[in-house]
């Protein structure tokens, strides 16, 4: 509503964005461009000026992101020292991954851990729903108190979880035992434990898809709605013939969102689960067995070769996610 | 126009400063004539004792300024390895028996040798722990042994003896299964799965071995050294110790101090925490481990060592001569943190905490056995803690357990070479 009224008062404008998007490529025209920009003195100094203005993340991402993967790709095909120097090795690394029964079972969790997630998402478009409208009394302090595990850290939180896991002295047995439950101990039985990370990793994120969630809801424009309420459909109605096919570009973004998340679970673990547990195998996902492998076992060329593996991995998967949303995204 | 230009200018100038800025954090810096360094330990428990002894140096050297780098234990060999793989490792740094040969063989330590240390003012046990290809690497900063910690008040409401140096494996037991009361959730003593505090004691008392002496092959094959691990897999067994899945989610040491185990096998180094404690403050003492086939217990120290790409050598071989001086050792002492190294200063220890009988850990010194390593020991302490968990949980019998470990670890020390 908002962003309509300031397009309509600013009017020219408005239509010197319409004429630029008529032409192909933005900038082909040099005449238009000239004109549009009025101030300037061409359009190279312009295409210079962008490029110095995205130097900075520019160089970040090329030294941060993009370098470290292709070392990672060479390395992968190396062995490493305890201290570093390393050599050629070709694809033993992979030759070996193939036969690693931890790996196997590694992916087996991490599979559980992405499937566990996506039970998140529901619960975020609850919440959404309730704590999406305005003008309820004490909402923000709700969405605030949803939102604040989204920022907390995650070490802080698996330490304070880890307090009320606990099968002796913590809450969630404690409470459990007022109905009559006598509670496992989680983090430490094979059976629970992959359970109790996940519900970790659940309530972590659920604020931020809700956030997400909510701002999908309120951009559903009101005209549906009142549409909707004219043929008679009542609030239930409403939210499954409308909000939901509507909001469904948000719930993918979620989904694809919340499933990189869990191909990638390692710090929950670490500290929740840690190494002389008897139900780390039931429990560690991929990333966990490759800080295990590069950094506790120091073989950094294997891990190379694991972390590689993973990043196919999380390509294929969300390419597959990109091919399958056709059949259920609107985009209203 | 131009003041936006400026303005963005500025903007990214600080933007490449705030990165190299990042940078040129390394391992050390000095401006102005004084040196910093930075030394890295692990144990927060003997942080006051350090800042005491670095103090007394900077005293005696003005122009040098120490940091110390606090590293809980279970990331501070992950941590140096990576930062000595960078070439950035710091200055000087605590060594423990199970990382001192993979750093000493692969070139990382100073070698000591023109510093003039007299070995003979530490134990001999220590010096060759410290000795690699008969080069000293390390000063021996402690050393520690195991004893049995007891809970003196849960002693007397089950009406049990208190120990004695006297017992055996047998008088042990009798009394973990009288101590065990598990309505008010109190149990005997607690098996911990750690290998310095329980199951290499029990396994040299039996009369068996981790490693050969020649360190080529592994020793948890032998009929004795699985005896060694029944001792505390049977415990378990029987309820006189909490489950695994109990001691992950609190550990043993917390249930002894908050009155839930009546034993507990613990270093020398826990006097200080226990006396800082008000529950076991007077409430618990220590004597020397039960006899089993024989008498027992590990003995491992810890030493400082020289990092060898420091980037100022004569200041942290300065600063390591110090940390091995007698006046350093008279502070740690004071302390009652650790058995101090040097010769003559370990009196001093055992008089810091009156409350407890810390002789008992000084008289264990005559059959104390030398903590087992090889050139990888982390290696196979890995395969320890994912072989001997199957035992511990008791979803395999500790003769299974130990033959996995047995062959895993023999294919470990064949990768190590010579």
């Amino acid at each position: 509503m908002t962003e309509m009224a300031t397009r309509d008062v600013a009017g020219p404008a408005g239509s010197r964005n319409a004429s630029r998007a008529a032409s192909p490529k933005g900038g082909a025209a040099p005449a238009a461009g000239r004109r549009r920009r009025g101030r300037g003195r061409g359009p190279n100094t312009s295409a210079w000026w962008a490029l110095f203005f995205l130097a900075p993340t520019g160089i970040g991402l090329g030294v941060f992101y993009i370098w470290p993967v292709i070392q990672t790709f060479y390395y992968s095909f190396t062995s490493w020292g305890p201290f570093g120097g390393h050599t050629f090795t070709g694809l033993a690394n992979y030759r070996s991954l193939l036969h690693d029964p931890a790996l196997s079972s590694a992916f087996l969790n991490t599979l559980w851990y992405c499937l566990l997630g996506l039970l998140g998402i529901p619960v975020s478009l609850v919440l959404a729903q309730v704590l999406g409208r305005r003008g309820r009394k004490g909402v923000s302090v709700y969405r605030t108190l949803m939102f604040l595990p989204v920022i907390t850290m995650p070490a802080a939180v698996a330490i304070v979880w880890r307090w009320l896991y606990n099968g002796d002295y913590g809450l969630v047995d404690e409470l459990l035992s007022k109905v009559g439950i006598k509670g496992p101990y989680w983090i430490s039985d094979p059976h629970t434990a992959l359970i109790a990370v996940a519900i970790v990793g659940i309530w972590s994120t659920v604020g931020y898809n809700m956030v997400v969630l909510m701002a999908g809801i309120q951009g559903i424009p009101r005209t549906y709605y009142e549409a909707a309420e004219l043929d008679g459909a009542g609030p239930v109605r409403q939210f499954l013939s409308v909000t939901l096919p509507l909001l469904t570009p948000s719930i993918f973004f979620v989904m694809v969102y919340s499933v990189i998340g869990s191909l990638q679970t390692f710090d929950l673990i670490y500290v929740l689960i840690g190494p002389t547990n008897a139900a780390l195998p039931q429990s560690q996902s991929v990333i966990y067995l490759f800080y295990q492998d590069s950094f506790i076992n120091n073989n950094r060329g294997y891990g190379a070769a694991m972390a590689f593996v993973l990043m196919l991995v999380v390509i294929a998967v969300t390419g597959l996610q990109f091919r399958l949303q056709k059949r259920w995204v609107h985009y209203g | 126009m131009r003041a936006h230009k400026i303005a963005a200018l500025t903007a990214s100038l600080a933007l490449t400063a705030s990165v190299a800025a990042c940078s040129s954090s390394g391992s050390s810096s000095s401006d102005g004539g004084q040196v910093t360094l930075n030394y890295a330990i692990w144990d927060q428990t003997q942080e006051s004792a350090m800042q005491k002894i670095i103090a007394a140096f900077e005293k005696q050297n003005p122009d040098i300024k120490v940091d110390i780098q606090l590293t809980p234990y279970a990331d501070y060999f992950t941590k140096l390895q990576t930062a000595a793989s960078g070439g950035s490792a710091p200055d000087v740094f605590w060594m423990n028996g199970p990382n001192f040969q993979l750093y000493a063989a692969n070139g990382q330590l100073m070698p000591l040798s023109s510093l003039g240390v007299k070995t003979a003012d530490y134990p001999s046990s220590m010096v060759s722990l410290y000795t690699y290809g008969n080069t000293l690497y390390g000063i021996p900063k402690d050393f520690d042994t195991v004893g049995l910690w007891y809970n003196k008040a849960l002693f007397d409401a089950a009406g049990v003896a208190y120990p004695t140096a006297n017992w055996t494996w047998a008088d042990f037991q009798a009394a973990a299964a009288k101590l065990t009361d598990k309505a008010k959730g109190v149990y005997g003593v607690g098996a911990t799965l750690e290998g310095q505090e329980d199951y290499y004691d029990t396994i040299f008392q039996a009369g068996g071995q981790v490693i050969s002496a020649d360190g080529k092959s592994s020793g948890y094959d032998s009929p004795a050294s699985i005896s060694g691990i029944q001792f505390w897999t049977n415990l378990i067994a029987k309820g006189d110790s909490p489950s695994l899945a109990q001691m992950n989610d609190t550990a043993t040491i917390d249930m002894f101090e908050s009155g839930k185990l009546a034993m507990y096998w613990g270093g020398s180094w826990d006097a200080v925490a226990f006396a800082g404690n008000a529950n076991t403050k007077s409430n618990v003492d220590v004597t020397v481990l039960p006899e089993g086939v024989k008498r027992a217990t590990v003995i491992h120290g810890l030493a400082n060592v020289v990092y060898a790409k420091t980037a100022h050598p004569q200041q942290a071989e300065k600063f390591e001569q110090f940390l091995g001086s007698q006046q350093a050792a008279d502070i740690e002492a004071d302390t009652g943190t650790v058995i101090p190294a040097y010769n003559g200063t370990q009196q001093t220890w055992v008089k810091a905490y009156p409350q407890y009988d810390l002789q008992s850990f000084l008289d264990e010194l005559p059959y104390a056995v030398p903590y087992p390593i090889s050139k990888d020991t982390a290696a196979w302490n890995a395969l320890e803690a994912t072989d001997l968990t199957k035992a511990w949980d008791l979803s395999e019998s500790a003769a299974a357990a130990a033959a996995q470990l047995s062959s895993g670890m023999n294919q470990a020390l064949a990768k190590e070479g010579s």
